[in-house]
């Protein structure tokens, strides 16, 4: 009998079952459920429900992250249920500017590698990085999860994507995933446990790790998986309250599709409006005029990120305007104690407080009709930054940072020498 | 058996398009949010869909964000079915959630233009276009039964309803 995989392990333990296989259909319990913003919208489809209270609120989290500080009376009020909510119900709570879901569930250790977190986000792919089963439900699910602490999961297939070798100066994880994505596709992951595996993994620090595993969601994943070495518990056992038990696929276990890519040969990517899978080597946009820059979101703006911008702008100042959002308040510390900060601000950018800011088009920078803006997120979908007529075009740090101090896509290895 | 008229659209129809992000903490009711269906793939959706309509669709179908109310404002627009050659993971499940059924057919597609009508068989997982028919898988016991009782709501409701009389 074959092997098992990453998530058919991982999912069998949250279902307290022996062994589960690809198409099982399991009632999960997972370690951890979050919600953010949208939490006022799960807690009225959890009033209908009838259930007493939260089940389990020491599994439970809330952020506000998505639209930080409330952009108008609307949006206060949503923040102002979630809190009288949180306080109701003793569940873990994070407020404005503590930080994007994802990048503060990770520094605050809440999930370990080998436990499964459901979140009503899509990018709960994201903590694959920590060797966790992380997907994205609804909010009916999230109010289902509230209710009862489960939720029905059917297992997915697999696929293995070998990574080797190591990155080049001024490419960075963004590059692979953007590579990954370009090559087979945005349903190229679809229904499937996306397993990294290879000495690629191995290459990649804690801030450029999560950048893959969150970007699968734009590749149709159910979660994403990293092997978690010595890197990542490392980074957790500063932080973790208990222990842990991590988990790995076995050497047979059943991918039905397989992937390389060769790190030391990437070069810097581009996604072109409007499809994260529109994909180019940078070289065919350098050029392109861009009216705005936008550095931040959870698959690229930690601390590595900030310091990959100042190493462009150092010394050199933004001819479009630049607007930097850490992910985090503690990204944002750690900027500020080395001058990375500082070095972004007299360089002309903006920076606003830690949370999602304009990805998804709620405030904080959205462009006006036809202007056209490079980000550092993850989706360029028509209308996605809350303007349908303004192209996005996606890319690395370096490459966000260059194209604001040359006011068109350009090229960051002109500015790195 | 059930008639119903097509709405056709292609590949990777994302949840962005569907029910863009900026409205997402703002509208609340479903028929607000039943009047931002398809804003940016189709401006002419929301006015003229009708009760019992069904979305007719290419590969990932759904795909981006987790957003419900992509389910949410077609479901208030009057759809009763979502039928595509493949859906974005989240989108699949809170179709079942919502109570709204989502088939897994090729080849229906390429057959069939925006207001041409269809039969719908759901006891037999079964489609009719024209002279042809198509069928598609049908779900497990477990996560038809969601579907049946109208969604994932209902069934929790009656859960707990059934706890509180016991």
């Amino acid at each position: 009998m074959s092997g098992y995989t990453f998530a058919e392990k991982a999912l069998a333990r949250a279902a307290d079952v022996a062994t589960a296989r690809a198409g099982d259909i399991l009632d999960v319990a997972p370690d951890v459920m979050f919600s953010h913003d949208n939490t006022a919208a799960i807690r009225r489809i959890f009033a209908e429900i009838g259930a007493p209270g939260i089940r389990y609120p020491e599994r439970t989290l809330f952020t506000l992250d998505h639209a930080v500080p409330a952009p108008t009376t609307q949006h206060a009020q949503n923040h102002a249920e979630i809190r009288a909510w949180a306080a109701a119900q003793a569940v873990h709570w994070f407020e404005v500017g503590r930080g994007i879901c994802h990048q503060v569930i990770s520094e605050e250790a809440l999930v370990l590698p080998g436990e499964t977190i459901l979140g009503s986000d899509s990018h709960t792919t994201h903590f694959g990085w920590l060797g966790a089963f992380g997907m994205g439900v609804g909010r009916t699910e999230m109010a289902a999860l509230w209710a009862t602490g489960q939720l029905w999961l059917r297992v997915p297939e697999a696929m293995q994507i070998t990574l080797t070798g190591h990155l080049q100066p001024g490419v960075t994880a963004k590059d692979a995933a953007l590579r990954i994505i370009g090559d087979l596709g945005m349903s190229g992951g679809e229904y499937r446990s996306v397993e990294f595996a290879g000495d690629g993994v191995a290459s990649l620090s804690v801030d450029q790790r999560p950048v893959l595993t969150n970007m699968m969601a734009e590749f149709g994943a159910m979660n994403a998986y990293m092997p978690p070495d010595q890197i990542v518990f490392d980074f957790l056992d500063a932080r973790r309250t208990r222990d842990y038990a991590p988990l790995y696929p076995d050497e047979d276990a059943v991918y039905n599709q397989r992937y390389t890519l060769d790190l030391s040969t990437l070069e810097a990517q581009i996604a072109l409006p409007h499809q994260p899978d529109n994909v180019a080597p940078l070289s065919a946009a350098v050029g392109q005029p861009v009216q705005q820059a936008f550095l931040g979101t959870c698959t690229n703006g930690r601390y590595e990120d900030l310091a990959a911008a100042a190493d462009v702008l150092r010394g050199r100042r933004v001819a479009a305007r630049m607007i930097v959002i850490p992910a985090s308040a503690e990204i944002m510390r750690r900027a500020a104690e080395t001058g990375v900060l500082s070095t972004l601000i007299e360089a002309g950018a903006a920076i606003n407080t830690p949370g999602c800011g304009p990805c998804m088009g709620n405030h904080m920078g959205i462009p006006a009709p036809n202007e056209a803006t490079i980000s550092s997120g993850s989706r360029n979908f028509r209308g996605r930054m809350g303007t349908a007529d303004a192209p996005v075009y996606l890319a690395n740090p370096y490459v966000v940072a260059a194209s604001a101090v040359a006011g068109c896509i350009a090229d960051p290895r002109d500015f790195l020498a | 058996m059930s008639k119903h008229r097509v709405w056709v659209y292609g590949d990777n129809v994302n949840t962005d398009v569907i029910f863009p992000g900026k409205y997402t903490y703002t509208l609340k009711t479903p028929e607000e949010i039943a009047a931002h269906a398809l804003e940016d793939l189709d401006p002419s959706f929301a006015g003229q869909a009708q009760p019992g309509d069904v979305i007719v669709a290419g590969c990932n179908w759904g795909c981006g964000s987790s957003r419900e109310q992509g389910v949410t404002a077609l479901k208030y627009a009057g759809v009763r079915a979502i039928i595509a050659e493949s859906f974005g993971g989240l989108y699949y499940r809170n179709c079942i959630n919502q109570g709204v059924l989502p088939a897994i057919v090729s080849g229906l597609r390429e057959r069939l233009h925006t207001g041409d009508e269809i039969e719908l068989d759901v006891a037999n997982a079964a489609i009719r276009a024209g002279d042809q028919t198509f069928t598609f898988a049908r779900l497990s016991p477990s996560v038809q039964a969601i579907l049946d009782a109208g969604g994932l709501l209902p069934m929790l409701q009656r859960q707990f309803g059934a706890q509180e009389m016991a």
